[in-house]
């Protein structure tokens, strides 16, 4: 899980303040050789070409995995393919998918929650021992939970969680990347006088967060909540340990397929690699474009 | 904030308790510091925290202490609890020799890894802070393989990587070079694996990069130009120390993240019972703790395994942090 956190990169610009922000064509920039062409297009094809296979194949039979040259046409099997994947029962590939959905849903709208709760509480309001609270949220972000797997396991069984849904979803609900994200932006976009103009009109501290914070944030949030769904989508280990194979997610069915006889079955596997893949290709496509921005502000700001 | 209390009519407080808000009343300035607003100002900041809190408390914090404990006892799946051992399990991990295979293979695994894909991300970096035409389509292909499945990837992986019919021998067989046993052989097996951790990444920190780049005063560069300084001089004495702290950065976490390295090695390893290969060649620590608590049943002993690692990657991640102050400071 912390493998996925974004950097809120210290990188402080030289001489104290941030470098002014200079924008398309008034940024002086090196001219792109045909090299410069050449390496990128090499990194695009690195990039997409392992996913671009996973697909050829799902649409294939298992023989044009191991085909040399390599396929890279879709063939006509993709929905035979899906027919044999749904229907198999080691997979249990229509659980592990829709299991995955619900968890991730409701995970990403929890963590979403919870962190600009938080978040704005730590940024905007003045109370006894914020300080305290801001740094141990930090110090939460570094910390590999993963380590805690075992006992985790253990608790499970006391609340008699174990192979249950809620156990790959409650642990989750929280994140202190996200608390600190949303603090961040809190402060770069909510101005005190707003806050106070809110009070002034009656408004209690819950009804500011709802009604103010809260559109303030969306860009944010929106972010948060595709990081977050991507994250528990995600979800390996965790899953392995606690859940069982009638009730798995999709990461644990795919992995079952690869763990049994079907190994050898490559257009099987690949399929549900592909299914897999599926939502968080179409995440990407909606809000690629904001995720980069994300990154690259995260490295500088912060 | 108490300058800016100001509280709604009683009535309408009154009727809610909670802090979540009724207030509909736009009448400013009357009923200042009622008991409910005050309430209101003086309490919700913990109420808004204390989600976070309290289920990090739980879920995160607990399990991490709590692998302590239960390190220090004979603990089975079966048996439960079986009585207070000390540190016989921490005596048994230091001669256990699976322990230190595991250890070795992970931090194997991690520098196989990282070096190549600092490199790849900073020429990437400096490739992409040129004048490009598609500059953005270019960033998202660049951070596709970042939100993709890791598992469904690593399958995918693992048929690149297999050693009879796998795509990567044959392109191997088709230039003429001799196939590779990418899981038997323990080198080989790590550079797969690496390679796995570095599609996924490289982009993601080519992106934080470039970021990093772009805050660089473009004065700088332009003295140096004056200066008759190289492009390539310019890269190595102006750009990099410039990126040293971002650099630093994702080198900590990239060390946090792959001590606990586990998906990719697990699923490049059919079978399912976490071994790493026939040798264990790439078993890693957290495979290991995944064996012997879940596979073999043994909490206990796995739990030493975990804690050992959660120490480590504290002492590791401290250390970076040392490191990176002393050159900051410098």
């Amino acid at each position: 899980m912390t493998a996925t956190t974004i950097a809120p990169a210290p990188a402080p610009a030289p001489g104290g303040g941030r470098a002014p922000r200079r924008r398309g064509r008034l940024r002086e920039m090196r001219e792109a050789t045909p090299l410069t062409y050449l390496a990128l297009i090499l990194t695009v094809i690195t990039s997409i070409f392992p996913m671009w296979w996973m697909f050829v194949i799902a649409t294939r039979d298992s023989a044009a995995a191991s085909q040399w040259p390599p396929a890279v046409l879709p063939g006509g099997d993709l929905l035979g393919n899906m027919e044999r994947l749904f229907a198999n029962s080691t997979a249990n590939f229509t659980t592990g998918l829709l299991n995955s959905l619900i968890a991730s849903t409701v995970v990403s709208v929890s963590v979403v929650f919870f962190c600009s709760l938080a978040g704005f509480a730590l940024g905007k309001l003045k109370f006894a021992g914020r300080t305290f609270f801001t740094v141990a949220v930090v110090v939460t972000m570094a910390v590999p939970v993963q380590v805690g797997i075992i006992p985790l396991l253990i608790m499970m069984d006391w609340f008699g969680w174990r192979g249950e849904l809620q156990s790959v979803i409650v642990p989750f609900m929280v994140s202190g990347f996200g608390v600190f994200m949303m603090r961040q932006y809190v402060l770069q976009t909510v101005p005190d006088e707003l806050i106070e103009a809110a009070r002034i009109d009656g408004c209690s501290t819950f009804r500011v967060y709802w009604s103010v914070v809260l559109p303030a944030l969306r860009p944010a949030m929106v972010v948060l909540g595709l990081l977050t769904f991507m994250q528990t989508w995600n979800e390996f280990i965790w899953a392995l340990a606690v859940l069982t194979p009638d009730n798995p997610t999709v990461q644990f069915s795919i992995n079952q397929l690869n763990e049994s006889a079907y190994s050898r079955d490559f257009a099987l596997m690949f399929t549900g690699a592909t299914f897999a893949t599926l939502p968080l290709l179409i995440i990407f496509i909606v809000l690629g474009r904001q995720l980069v921005g994300r990154i690259m502000e995260g490295a500088i700001k912060a | 904030m108490t300058s800016t209390e100001h509280g709604a009519p009683p009535s309408a407080r009154s009727a809610d308790p909670r802090p979540a808000a009724t207030a509909t009343g736009r009448r400013p300035g009357r009923n200042r510091g009622t008991l409910m607003s005050r309430l209101d100002v003086k309490g919700s900041p913990y109420l808004f925290i204390a989600p976070f809190f309290v289920l990090f408390g739980v879920f995160g914090l607990f399990p991490l202490l709590y692998t302590v404990w239960v390190s220090l006892h004979e603990w089975s799946l079966i048996g439960g609890n079986e009585g207070f051992i000390g540190l016989d399990n921490y005596v048994r991990l230091a001669t256990d020799a699976k322990f230190w295979l595991a250890l070795y293979n992970t931090l194997g695994i991690f520098l196989i890894a990282v070096v190549p894909q600092l490199l790849l991300a900073l020429t990437l970096a400096d490739v992409l802070n040129r004048r490009i035409r598609g500059q953005s389509a270019f960033r998202m292909t660049l951070i596709l393989p970042y939100i993709t499945s890791i598992a469904a990837l690593a399958i995918v992986f693992s048929q690149l990587f297999g050693s009879e019919f796998g795509l990567i021998n044959q392109a191997l067989g088709y230039l003429g070079f001799d196939p590779i046993n990418w899981r038997g052989d323990k080198y080989f097996s790590w550079v797969a694996i690496a390679v796995m951790i570095d599609w996924r990444w490289t982009g993601y920190n080519a992106l934080i990069y470039l970021a990093a780049m772009q805050a660089v005063p473009k004065d700088v560069y332009e003295a140096a130009s004056l200066d008759g300084a190289s492009r390539l001089r310019q890269f190595f004495q102006i750009t990099i120390p410039m990126l040293r702290p971002t650099i630093i950065f994702t080198v900590i976490i990239s060390t946090i993240g792959q001590m606990q390295l586990f998906t990719e090695p697990a699923i490049f390893d059919t079978g399912g019972n976490m071994a790493g290969g026939t040798q264990g060649q790439f078993q890693t620590v957290m495979m290991l703790v995944f064996q012997e608590a879940f596979r073999y049943g043994n909490y206990g002993y796995g739990s030493a395994i975990a804690w050992v690692l959660f120490v480590l990657v504290v002492v590791l991640g401290l250390v970076n942090t040392l490191i990176s102050s002393r050159i900051k400071g410098a």
